[in-house]
Protein backbone atom coordinates (compact mmCIF):
# COMPACT_ATOMS: atom_id res chain seq x y z
CA UNK A 1 0.00 0.00 0.00
CA UNK A 2 1.39 3.67 -0.75
CA UNK A 3 1.88 5.43 2.01
CA UNK A 4 -1.07 8.27 1.26
CA UNK A 5 -3.47 5.27 1.55
CA UNK A 6 -2.13 4.25 4.66
CA UNK A 7 -2.42 7.74 6.40
CA UNK A 8 -6.03 7.92 4.54
CA UNK A 9 -7.17 4.64 6.27
CA UNK A 10 -5.81 5.72 9.41
CA UNK A 11 -7.40 9.33 9.68
CA UNK A 12 -10.47 7.65 8.32
CA UNK A 13 -10.18 4.99 11.66
CA UNK A 14 -9.54 8.35 13.91
CA UNK A 15 -11.92 9.83 12.53
CA UNK A 16 -14.57 7.17 13.47
CA UNK A 17 -13.31 6.25 16.69
CA UNK A 18 -13.79 10.33 17.64
CA UNK A 19 -16.90 10.26 15.72
CA UNK A 20 -18.16 7.14 18.28
CA UNK A 21 -16.62 8.95 21.37
CA UNK A 22 -19.01 12.09 20.60
CA UNK A 23 -22.09 10.44 19.93
CA UNK A 24 -21.44 8.29 23.14
CA UNK A 25 -20.78 11.47 25.27
CA UNK A 26 -24.45 13.04 23.22
CA UNK A 27 -26.66 10.10 23.98
CA UNK A 28 -25.21 9.87 27.34
CA UNK A 29 -26.05 13.68 28.54
CA UNK A 30 -29.39 13.49 26.69
CA UNK A 31 -30.00 10.81 28.84
CA UNK A 32 -29.05 12.54 32.18
CA UNK A 33 -31.28 15.73 30.55
CA UNK A 34 -34.09 13.43 30.31
CA UNK A 35 -33.21 11.87 33.50
CA UNK A 36 -33.08 15.49 35.68
CA UNK A 37 -36.14 17.15 33.65
CA UNK A 38 -38.40 14.05 34.84
CA UNK A 39 -37.13 14.45 38.14
CA UNK A 40 -38.75 17.87 38.78
CA UNK A 41 -42.02 16.86 37.39
CA UNK A 42 -44.64 14.47 39.67
CA UNK A 43 -45.68 11.80 39.93
CA UNK A 44 -42.75 11.27 42.52
CA UNK A 45 -41.70 7.69 44.02
CA UNK A 46 -40.90 8.43 47.89
CA UNK A 47 -41.41 4.38 48.26
CA UNK A 48 -39.05 3.82 45.59
CA UNK A 49 -36.37 6.68 46.87
CA UNK A 50 -36.28 5.30 50.55
CA UNK A 51 -35.45 1.93 49.12
CA UNK A 52 -33.11 3.02 46.96
CA UNK A 53 -31.26 4.83 49.76
CA UNK A 54 -31.25 1.86 52.07
CA UNK A 55 -29.57 -0.53 49.28
CA UNK A 56 -27.40 1.94 48.25
CA UNK A 57 -26.70 3.61 51.42
CA UNK A 58 -26.90 1.19 54.29
CA UNK A 59 -25.47 -2.09 52.76
CA UNK A 60 -22.79 -0.20 51.07
CA UNK A 61 -21.25 1.05 54.81
CA UNK A 62 -19.59 -2.48 55.90
CA UNK A 63 -17.52 -2.26 52.48
CA UNK A 64 -16.42 1.34 52.33
CA UNK A 65 -16.02 1.33 56.22
CA UNK A 66 -13.60 -1.27 55.84
CA UNK A 67 -11.81 0.44 52.95
CA UNK A 68 -11.44 3.09 54.68
CA UNK A 69 -10.09 1.40 58.05
CA UNK A 70 -7.56 -0.45 56.24
CA UNK A 71 -6.17 2.34 53.89
CA UNK A 72 -5.78 4.47 56.68
CA UNK A 73 -4.16 2.28 58.12
CA UNK A 74 -1.30 1.61 55.05
CA UNK A 75 -1.55 5.19 54.58
CA UNK A 76 -0.45 6.28 58.54
CA UNK A 77 2.21 3.30 58.23
CA UNK A 78 3.85 4.57 54.91
CA UNK A 79 3.91 8.44 56.08
CA UNK A 80 5.37 7.17 58.87
CA UNK A 81 7.94 4.85 57.34
CA UNK A 82 8.77 8.07 54.34
CA UNK A 83 8.87 10.31 56.91
CA UNK A 84 11.53 9.18 59.29
CA UNK A 85 13.76 9.39 56.68
CA UNK A 86 14.23 13.22 56.99
CA UNK A 87 12.81 12.81 60.84
CA UNK A 88 9.66 14.27 60.29
CA UNK A 89 7.65 11.13 61.46
CA UNK A 90 5.13 13.83 62.99
CA UNK A 91 3.93 14.27 60.09
CA UNK A 92 1.79 11.41 59.83
CA UNK A 93 -1.72 12.64 61.70
CA UNK A 94 -1.56 15.63 59.43
CA UNK A 95 -1.07 14.01 56.13
CA UNK A 96 -3.78 11.10 57.07
CA UNK A 97 -6.40 13.25 57.74
CA UNK A 98 -5.51 15.64 54.35
CA UNK A 99 -4.83 12.29 52.83
CA UNK A 100 -8.31 10.76 53.35
CA UNK A 101 -10.44 13.24 53.77
CA UNK A 102 -8.95 15.61 50.28
CA UNK A 103 -8.53 12.31 48.01
CA UNK A 104 -8.64 8.74 49.33
CA UNK A 105 -11.85 9.07 51.57
CA UNK A 106 -14.29 9.97 48.30
CA UNK A 107 -12.58 8.74 45.68
CA UNK A 108 -11.87 4.71 47.40
CA UNK A 109 -15.46 5.42 48.71
CA UNK A 110 -16.65 5.93 45.21
CA UNK A 111 -14.68 3.35 43.41
CA UNK A 112 -16.42 0.62 45.96
CA UNK A 113 -20.28 1.77 45.75
CA UNK A 114 -19.72 1.61 41.99
CA UNK A 115 -18.34 -1.82 42.10
CA UNK A 116 -21.15 -2.83 44.40
CA UNK A 117 -24.14 -0.54 43.42
CA UNK A 118 -23.81 0.31 39.50
CA UNK A 119 -23.03 -3.23 38.48
CA UNK A 120 -26.38 -3.94 40.48
CA UNK A 121 -28.52 -1.34 38.90
CA UNK A 122 -27.12 -2.37 35.40
CA UNK A 123 -28.05 -5.90 36.45
CA UNK A 124 -31.33 -5.45 37.45
CA UNK A 125 -32.57 -2.80 34.82
CA UNK A 126 -30.66 -4.35 32.27
CA UNK A 127 -32.74 -7.71 33.33
CA UNK A 128 -35.99 -5.59 33.41
CA UNK A 129 -35.23 -4.57 29.54
CA UNK A 130 -34.37 -7.71 28.04
CA UNK A 131 -37.68 -9.62 30.05
CA UNK A 132 -40.10 -6.09 28.39
CA UNK A 133 -40.33 -5.45 32.03
CA UNK A 134 -39.54 -1.59 31.37
CA UNK A 135 -41.97 -1.93 28.14
CA UNK A 136 -44.70 -3.25 30.54
CA UNK A 137 -44.13 -0.38 33.09
CA UNK A 138 -44.77 1.98 29.86
CA UNK A 139 -48.19 0.02 29.55
CA UNK A 140 -48.80 0.52 33.09
CA UNK A 141 -49.23 4.07 33.04
CA UNK A 142 -45.95 4.59 34.60
CA UNK A 143 -42.77 6.29 33.39
CA UNK A 144 -39.57 4.23 33.85
CA UNK A 145 -37.59 7.59 34.23
CA UNK A 146 -39.37 8.38 37.12
CA UNK A 147 -40.27 5.18 38.80
CA UNK A 148 -36.76 3.42 38.20
CA UNK A 149 -34.14 5.86 37.17
CA UNK A 150 -34.79 8.77 39.01
CA UNK A 151 -34.82 7.30 42.17
CA UNK A 152 -31.90 5.70 42.08
CA UNK A 153 -30.25 8.47 40.81
CA UNK A 154 -31.45 10.70 43.67
CA UNK A 155 -30.97 8.12 45.96
CA UNK A 156 -27.43 8.07 45.31
CA UNK A 157 -26.66 11.76 45.33
CA UNK A 158 -27.94 12.01 48.76
CA UNK A 159 -26.41 8.80 50.00
CA UNK A 160 -22.79 8.72 48.69
CA UNK A 161 -22.06 12.13 51.30
CA UNK A 162 -22.82 10.51 54.17
CA UNK A 163 -20.81 7.18 53.24
CA UNK A 164 -17.86 9.38 52.78
CA UNK A 165 -18.39 11.22 55.56
CA UNK A 166 -18.19 8.18 57.41
CA UNK A 167 -15.35 6.50 55.09
CA UNK A 168 -13.10 9.30 55.83
CA UNK A 169 -14.11 9.02 59.61
CA UNK A 170 -12.99 5.37 59.82
CA UNK A 171 -9.87 6.43 57.33
CA UNK A 172 -8.88 8.71 60.02
CA UNK A 173 -9.20 6.02 62.86
CA UNK A 174 -7.33 3.40 61.18
CA UNK A 175 -4.50 5.85 60.79
CA UNK A 176 -4.88 6.45 64.40
CA UNK A 177 -5.46 2.86 65.60
CA UNK A 178 -1.83 2.11 63.75
CA UNK A 179 -0.21 4.60 65.07
CA UNK A 180 -1.01 4.34 68.53
CA UNK A 181 -0.79 0.63 68.76
CA UNK A 182 2.51 -0.16 66.64
CA UNK A 183 4.20 3.14 66.38
CA UNK A 184 3.75 4.57 69.81
CA UNK A 185 2.30 7.64 69.17
CA UNK A 186 0.61 9.43 72.21
CA UNK A 187 -3.06 9.03 71.19
CA UNK A 188 -4.08 12.55 72.68
CA UNK A 189 -1.32 14.13 71.41
CA UNK A 190 -2.36 12.62 68.04
CA UNK A 191 -6.20 13.34 67.85
CA UNK A 192 -5.15 16.97 68.12
CA UNK A 193 -2.46 17.06 65.47
CA UNK A 194 -5.95 15.76 63.54
CA UNK A 195 -8.02 18.27 64.63
CA UNK A 196 -5.62 21.39 63.90
CA UNK A 197 -4.99 19.95 60.12
CA UNK A 198 -8.46 19.02 59.57
CA UNK A 199 -10.11 21.57 57.60
CA UNK A 200 -13.85 22.32 57.01
CA UNK A 201 -13.37 23.34 53.28
CA UNK A 202 -11.46 19.67 53.01
CA UNK A 203 -14.67 18.49 54.39
CA UNK A 204 -17.24 20.17 51.92
CA UNK A 205 -15.19 19.20 48.78
CA UNK A 206 -14.74 15.80 49.90
CA UNK A 207 -19.50 15.93 50.24
CA UNK A 208 -19.01 17.85 46.56
CA UNK A 209 -16.91 14.86 45.23
CA UNK A 210 -19.43 12.53 47.29
CA UNK A 211 -21.98 14.04 45.63
CA UNK A 212 -20.96 13.83 41.87
CA UNK A 213 -19.55 10.65 42.73
CA UNK A 214 -23.11 9.36 43.63
CA UNK A 215 -24.73 10.73 40.17
CA UNK A 216 -22.19 9.29 38.24
CA UNK A 217 -22.32 6.00 39.99
CA UNK A 218 -26.68 5.86 39.44
CA UNK A 219 -26.19 7.43 36.10
CA UNK A 220 -23.95 4.64 34.61
CA UNK A 221 -25.91 2.08 36.23
CA UNK A 222 -29.13 2.85 35.04
CA UNK A 223 -27.72 3.84 31.62
CA UNK A 224 -26.26 1.14 30.71
CA UNK A 225 -29.00 -1.24 32.01
CA UNK A 226 -31.90 0.81 29.98
CA UNK A 227 -29.59 0.69 26.53
CA UNK A 228 -29.27 -2.90 27.07
CA UNK A 229 -30.19 -6.14 24.58
CA UNK A 230 -29.65 -9.19 23.63
CA UNK A 231 -30.64 -11.68 26.26
CA UNK A 232 -28.07 -12.74 29.48
CA UNK A 233 -24.82 -11.75 27.48
CA UNK A 234 -26.08 -8.11 26.71
CA UNK A 235 -27.05 -7.72 30.56
CA UNK A 236 -23.52 -9.36 31.89
CA UNK A 237 -21.68 -6.53 29.34
CA UNK A 238 -23.84 -3.97 30.44
CA UNK A 239 -22.79 -4.50 33.96
CA UNK A 240 -19.24 -4.46 33.12
CA UNK A 241 -19.78 -1.51 31.15
CA UNK A 242 -21.44 0.50 33.96
CA UNK A 243 -18.63 -0.32 36.45
CA UNK A 244 -15.61 0.60 33.91
CA UNK A 245 -17.30 3.84 33.40
CA UNK A 246 -18.30 4.37 36.65
CA UNK A 247 -14.74 3.84 37.06
CA UNK A 248 -13.24 6.15 34.50
CA UNK A 249 -15.73 9.49 35.32
CA UNK A 250 -15.30 9.48 39.16
CA UNK A 251 -11.53 9.34 38.26
CA UNK A 252 -11.86 11.88 35.88
CA UNK A 253 -14.57 14.16 37.73
CA UNK A 254 -12.23 13.64 41.06
CA UNK A 255 -9.32 15.18 39.38
CA UNK A 256 -11.57 18.30 37.46
CA UNK A 257 -12.62 18.94 41.32
CA UNK A 258 -8.91 19.07 42.94
CA UNK A 259 -7.17 21.07 40.61
CA UNK A 260 -10.47 23.60 40.28
CA UNK A 261 -10.57 23.44 44.56
CA UNK A 262 -6.84 22.79 45.62
CA UNK A 263 -5.14 23.67 42.20
CA UNK A 264 -4.69 27.56 42.61
CA UNK B 1 -66.04 1.19 25.01
CA UNK B 2 -63.51 -0.03 22.25
CA UNK B 3 -61.80 1.25 19.58
CA UNK B 4 -60.77 0.74 15.90
CA UNK B 5 -56.97 0.81 14.61
CA UNK B 6 -55.87 1.51 11.06
CA UNK B 7 -51.99 1.04 9.84
CA UNK B 8 -51.13 2.32 6.56
CA UNK B 9 -47.20 1.45 5.03
CA UNK B 10 -45.99 1.21 8.58
CA UNK B 11 -42.38 0.89 7.92
CA UNK B 12 -39.78 -0.34 10.60
CA UNK B 13 -36.04 -1.02 10.41
CA UNK B 14 -33.29 -1.56 12.40
CA UNK B 15 -29.77 -0.61 11.22
CA UNK B 16 -29.95 -2.25 7.59
CA UNK B 17 -32.75 -4.90 8.89
CA UNK B 18 -35.99 -4.17 7.60
CA UNK B 19 -38.45 -5.94 9.50
CA UNK B 20 -41.84 -3.51 8.79
CA UNK B 21 -42.21 -3.05 5.03
CA UNK B 22 -45.35 -1.12 4.56
CA UNK B 23 -47.90 -2.79 6.68
CA UNK B 24 -51.24 -2.66 6.07
CA UNK B 25 -54.12 -3.65 8.46
CA UNK B 26 -57.68 -2.60 10.14
CA UNK B 27 -58.72 -4.18 13.09
CA UNK B 28 -62.39 -2.86 13.81
CA UNK B 29 -63.98 -2.01 17.07
CA UNK B 30 -65.12 -4.62 19.37
CA UNK B 31 -63.14 -6.95 17.01
CA UNK B 32 -60.49 -10.11 17.42
CA UNK B 33 -57.78 -10.09 14.94
CA UNK B 34 -55.17 -12.43 15.27
CA UNK B 35 -51.90 -12.33 13.50
CA UNK B 36 -50.07 -15.14 12.45
CA UNK B 37 -46.55 -15.21 11.01
CA UNK B 38 -43.37 -17.21 11.63
CA UNK B 39 -40.85 -16.22 14.24
CA UNK B 40 -38.63 -13.02 13.50
CA UNK B 41 -41.38 -11.92 10.95
CA UNK B 42 -41.58 -8.43 12.93
CA UNK B 43 -45.18 -9.54 15.10
CA UNK B 44 -43.60 -8.34 18.34
CA UNK B 45 -42.32 -5.06 17.04
CA UNK B 46 -45.49 -4.28 14.95
CA UNK B 47 -47.12 -4.03 18.04
CA UNK B 48 -45.01 -2.71 19.83
CA UNK B 49 -45.27 0.11 16.80
CA UNK B 50 -48.90 0.49 18.10
CA UNK B 51 -48.33 0.82 21.65
CA UNK B 52 -45.63 3.77 20.62
CA UNK B 53 -42.91 1.82 22.31
CA UNK B 54 -40.90 1.87 19.42
CA UNK B 55 -41.53 4.86 16.76
CA UNK B 56 -41.53 3.29 13.01
CA UNK B 57 -39.49 5.40 10.36
CA UNK B 58 -42.51 5.86 8.41
CA UNK B 59 -46.89 5.24 8.02
CA UNK B 60 -49.36 6.07 10.08
CA UNK B 61 -51.38 4.69 12.98
CA UNK B 62 -54.26 5.74 13.73
CA UNK B 63 -57.01 4.55 16.62
CA UNK B 64 -60.48 6.41 16.55
CA UNK B 65 -59.26 7.76 13.55
CA UNK B 66 -56.39 9.93 15.86
CA UNK B 67 -52.78 9.73 14.09
CA UNK B 68 -50.72 8.38 17.04
CA UNK B 69 -46.79 7.86 15.04
CA UNK B 70 -45.29 11.13 17.23
CA UNK B 71 -46.72 11.83 20.25
CA UNK B 72 -45.09 12.80 22.34
CA UNK B 73 -45.41 13.26 26.56
CA UNK B 74 -48.83 13.86 27.73
CA UNK B 75 -50.84 12.53 25.00
CA UNK B 76 -48.09 9.83 24.18
CA UNK B 77 -49.01 8.18 28.00
CA UNK B 78 -53.00 9.12 27.63
CA UNK B 79 -52.76 7.10 23.97
CA UNK B 80 -51.34 3.70 26.10
CA UNK B 81 -53.28 4.14 28.80
CA UNK B 82 -56.18 2.82 26.31
CA UNK B 83 -54.20 -0.32 25.59
CA UNK B 84 -53.50 -3.66 27.80
CA UNK B 85 -50.90 -5.98 27.04
CA UNK B 86 -50.10 -9.09 27.44
CA UNK B 87 -45.81 -9.79 26.52
CA UNK B 88 -44.77 -12.80 25.35
CA UNK B 89 -42.54 -13.52 28.46
CA UNK B 90 -45.01 -12.05 30.96
CA UNK B 91 -43.29 -9.41 32.03
CA UNK B 92 -44.12 -9.60 35.34
CA UNK B 93 -42.40 -7.34 37.76
CA UNK B 94 -40.32 -9.40 39.54
CA UNK B 95 -39.43 -7.65 42.49
CA UNK B 96 -43.28 -6.77 43.64
CA UNK B 97 -45.60 -9.78 44.75
CA UNK B 98 -48.92 -11.58 42.50
CA UNK B 99 -51.26 -8.69 43.71
CA UNK B 100 -48.81 -5.87 43.50
CA UNK B 101 -48.05 -6.72 40.22
CA UNK B 102 -51.86 -6.76 38.48
CA UNK B 103 -53.13 -3.43 41.03
CA UNK B 104 -50.02 -1.86 39.04
CA UNK B 105 -51.84 0.80 37.66
CA UNK B 106 -54.37 0.91 39.84
CA UNK B 107 -55.38 3.86 41.86
CA UNK B 108 -56.60 3.29 45.33
CA UNK B 109 -55.56 2.48 49.05
CA UNK B 110 -53.88 -1.06 49.46
CA UNK B 111 -56.89 -2.94 50.51
CA UNK B 112 -59.16 -1.80 47.68
CA UNK B 113 -56.36 -2.64 45.14
CA UNK B 114 -55.20 -5.88 46.56
CA UNK B 115 -59.15 -6.88 46.71
CA UNK B 116 -59.22 -5.71 42.97
CA UNK B 117 -56.36 -7.88 42.48
CA UNK B 118 -57.83 -10.58 43.45
CA UNK B 119 -60.66 -10.10 41.93
CA UNK B 120 -58.93 -9.82 38.61
CA UNK B 121 -56.75 -13.16 39.66
CA UNK B 122 -60.37 -15.10 40.24
CA UNK B 123 -61.58 -13.51 36.26
CA UNK B 124 -58.31 -15.81 34.92
CA UNK B 125 -58.88 -18.99 37.17
CA UNK B 126 -56.78 -18.22 39.82
CA UNK B 127 -57.45 -17.88 43.29
CA UNK B 128 -56.44 -15.70 46.37
CA UNK B 129 -53.73 -18.10 47.08
CA UNK B 130 -51.24 -16.78 44.65
CA UNK B 131 -51.90 -13.34 45.93
CA UNK B 132 -49.18 -12.54 48.03
CA UNK B 133 -46.57 -15.03 45.88
CA UNK B 134 -43.85 -13.52 43.88
CA UNK B 135 -43.88 -14.39 40.03
CA UNK B 136 -40.86 -16.75 39.99
CA UNK B 137 -42.74 -19.21 42.62
CA UNK B 138 -45.48 -20.02 40.25
CA UNK B 139 -45.46 -22.33 37.13
CA UNK B 140 -45.23 -20.96 33.72
CA UNK B 141 -48.97 -21.34 33.03
CA UNK B 142 -49.78 -19.37 35.99
CA UNK B 143 -47.58 -16.50 35.45
CA UNK B 144 -48.89 -16.31 31.73
CA UNK B 145 -52.42 -16.16 34.02
CA UNK B 146 -51.53 -13.47 35.97
CA UNK B 147 -50.07 -11.24 33.04
CA UNK B 148 -53.33 -11.85 31.60
CA UNK B 149 -54.86 -10.46 34.97
CA UNK B 150 -53.04 -7.50 35.18
CA UNK B 151 -53.82 -6.92 31.35
CA UNK B 152 -57.11 -6.68 32.38
CA UNK B 153 -57.21 -4.81 35.50
CA UNK B 154 -57.31 -1.35 34.27
CA UNK B 155 -60.08 -2.29 31.99
CA UNK B 156 -58.54 -0.91 29.00
CA UNK B 157 -60.19 -0.42 25.38
CA UNK B 158 -57.64 -2.59 23.17
CA UNK B 159 -56.26 -5.61 24.04
CA UNK B 160 -52.80 -6.86 22.65
CA UNK B 161 -51.81 -10.62 23.40
CA UNK B 162 -48.25 -11.49 22.07
CA UNK B 163 -48.03 -15.07 21.80
CA UNK B 164 -50.47 -16.23 25.18
CA UNK B 165 -49.98 -19.86 24.45
CA UNK B 166 -46.52 -20.23 23.34
CA UNK B 167 -44.63 -22.57 25.74
CA UNK B 168 -47.76 -23.72 27.77
CA UNK B 169 -48.93 -27.56 27.44
CA UNK B 170 -52.00 -27.80 24.94
CA UNK B 171 -54.61 -27.95 27.95
CA UNK B 172 -53.42 -25.04 29.42
CA UNK B 173 -52.97 -23.64 26.27
CA UNK B 174 -56.98 -24.24 25.51
CA UNK B 175 -58.05 -22.93 28.94
CA UNK B 176 -56.02 -19.46 27.90
CA UNK B 177 -57.69 -19.38 24.52
CA UNK B 178 -61.54 -19.64 26.30
CA UNK B 179 -60.07 -16.64 28.77
CA UNK B 180 -59.47 -14.31 25.96
CA UNK B 181 -62.68 -15.21 23.91
CA UNK B 182 -64.27 -14.92 27.24
CA UNK B 183 -62.80 -11.68 27.96
CA UNK B 184 -63.10 -10.34 24.64
CA UNK B 185 -66.87 -10.95 23.99
CA UNK B 186 -67.31 -9.86 28.17
CA UNK B 187 -65.92 -6.57 28.13
CA UNK B 188 -66.88 -5.98 24.57
CA UNK B 189 -63.05 -4.71 23.91
CA UNK B 190 -60.97 -4.84 20.83
CA UNK B 191 -58.23 -7.42 20.47
CA UNK B 192 -55.27 -8.23 18.48
CA UNK B 193 -53.15 -11.54 19.41
CA UNK B 194 -50.52 -12.40 17.85
CA UNK B 195 -49.30 -16.07 17.64
CA UNK B 196 -48.12 -18.91 15.29
CA UNK B 197 -50.84 -21.72 16.91
CA UNK B 198 -53.19 -22.51 14.94
CA UNK B 199 -55.05 -23.94 17.10
CA UNK B 200 -55.19 -21.24 19.16
CA UNK B 201 -55.98 -18.92 16.00
CA UNK B 202 -58.92 -20.98 14.74
CA UNK B 203 -60.41 -20.26 18.83
CA UNK B 204 -59.94 -16.60 19.55
CA UNK B 205 -59.92 -14.81 15.79
CA UNK B 206 -62.88 -12.89 14.12
CA UNK B 207 -60.39 -12.62 11.62
CA UNK B 208 -56.60 -13.49 10.64
CA UNK B 209 -53.97 -11.55 9.08
CA UNK B 210 -51.11 -13.10 8.26
CA UNK B 211 -47.78 -11.03 8.05
CA UNK B 212 -44.53 -12.08 5.88
CA UNK B 213 -41.32 -10.95 5.13
CA UNK B 214 -42.65 -7.04 6.73
CA UNK B 215 -45.89 -7.09 4.97
CA UNK B 216 -49.53 -8.14 5.53
CA UNK B 217 -49.79 -11.15 2.92
CA UNK B 218 -53.11 -12.29 3.59
CA UNK B 219 -56.56 -11.29 5.79
CA UNK B 220 -60.06 -12.59 5.85
CA UNK B 221 -62.10 -13.85 8.14
CA UNK B 222 -61.73 -17.11 10.41
CA UNK B 223 -64.01 -19.54 8.25
CA UNK B 224 -61.33 -18.69 4.80
CA UNK B 225 -58.46 -19.69 6.49
CA UNK B 226 -58.30 -23.28 4.54
CA UNK B 227 -59.66 -21.78 1.67
CA UNK B 228 -57.81 -19.01 1.29
CA UNK B 229 -56.66 -19.79 -1.66
CA UNK B 230 -53.15 -18.18 -0.71
CA UNK B 231 -49.72 -20.12 -0.68
CA UNK B 232 -48.31 -18.51 2.37
CA UNK B 233 -51.39 -18.73 4.33
CA UNK B 234 -51.85 -22.67 3.22
CA UNK B 235 -47.88 -23.61 4.17
CA UNK B 236 -48.37 -21.64 7.85
CA UNK B 237 -51.94 -23.63 8.47
CA UNK B 238 -50.43 -26.69 7.24
CA UNK B 239 -47.16 -26.44 8.48
CA UNK B 240 -45.13 -27.49 5.41
CA UNK B 241 -41.34 -26.91 5.13
CA UNK B 242 -41.86 -26.59 1.18
CA UNK B 243 -43.70 -23.68 -0.48
CA UNK B 244 -43.48 -20.24 -1.23
CA UNK B 245 -41.76 -19.54 2.79
CA UNK B 246 -38.16 -20.37 2.69
CA UNK B 247 -36.24 -21.42 5.07
CA UNK B 248 -32.68 -20.04 5.16
CA UNK B 249 -31.43 -24.03 6.09
CA UNK B 250 -28.73 -25.59 4.75
CA UNK B 251 -29.46 -29.32 3.51
CA UNK B 252 -27.09 -31.98 5.19
N1 LIG C 1 -34.94 -3.31 19.47
C1 LIG C 1 -34.50 -4.02 18.42
N2 LIG C 1 -33.30 -3.76 17.89
C2 LIG C 1 -32.86 -4.45 16.83
N3 LIG C 1 -33.52 -5.43 16.22
C3 LIG C 1 -34.73 -5.76 16.70
C4 LIG C 1 -35.29 -5.08 17.84
N4 LIG C 1 -36.51 -5.61 18.09
C5 LIG C 1 -36.69 -6.57 17.16
N5 LIG C 1 -35.63 -6.67 16.33
C6 LIG C 1 -35.50 -7.59 15.20
O1 LIG C 1 -36.70 -7.53 14.46
C7 LIG C 1 -37.05 -8.80 13.98
C8 LIG C 1 -38.49 -9.11 14.33
O2 LIG C 1 -38.60 -9.28 15.73
P1 LIG C 1 -39.97 -9.63 16.44
O3 LIG C 1 -40.98 -8.60 16.10
O4 LIG C 1 -39.67 -9.81 17.89
O5 LIG C 1 -40.36 -11.02 15.78
P2 LIG C 1 -41.64 -11.92 16.07
O6 LIG C 1 -42.44 -11.90 14.82
O7 LIG C 1 -41.12 -13.28 16.37
O8 LIG C 1 -42.36 -11.31 17.24
C9 LIG C 1 -36.06 -9.78 14.57
O9 LIG C 1 -35.15 -10.13 13.57
C10 LIG C 1 -35.39 -9.02 15.65
O10 LIG C 1 -34.05 -9.41 15.76
MG1 LIG D 1 -42.52 -11.86 19.13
Amino acid sequence: MNPVTTIAHALIALGSVVIGLFGAIGRLARFALTVLTRLVRPPYYPAQLAEQMLVIGYFSLPVVGLTALFTGSALAQQIYIGGSRFNASSTVPAVTVIGIVRELGPVLGGLMVAGRVASAMAAEIGTMRVTEQIDALTTLRTDPFRYLIGPRVVAAVLVMPVLVLASNALGVMGGWLLATQRLNFNSAAYLNTTAQYLKWDDVASSMVKAAVFGFFIALMGCYHGYHSSGGAAGVGRATTNAVVSAFILILLSNLIITVIVFGS
Amino acid sequence: MSADITLAGVRKQFGRKVVLDGVDLTVAAGESMVIIGGSGTGKSVMIKCILGLIRPDAGSIRVDGVETVGLRGKALAAHQSRFGMLFQGGALFDSLPVWRNIAFALAGNAASRRAAAIDNLARVGLGADVADLRPSELSGGMQKRVALARAIAARPEILFFDEPTTGLDPIMADVINDLIRTLVTDLKITALTITHDMASARKIADRVAMLYQGRIVWHGPRGDLDTSGNAFVDQFVHGRADGPIKMPVRTL
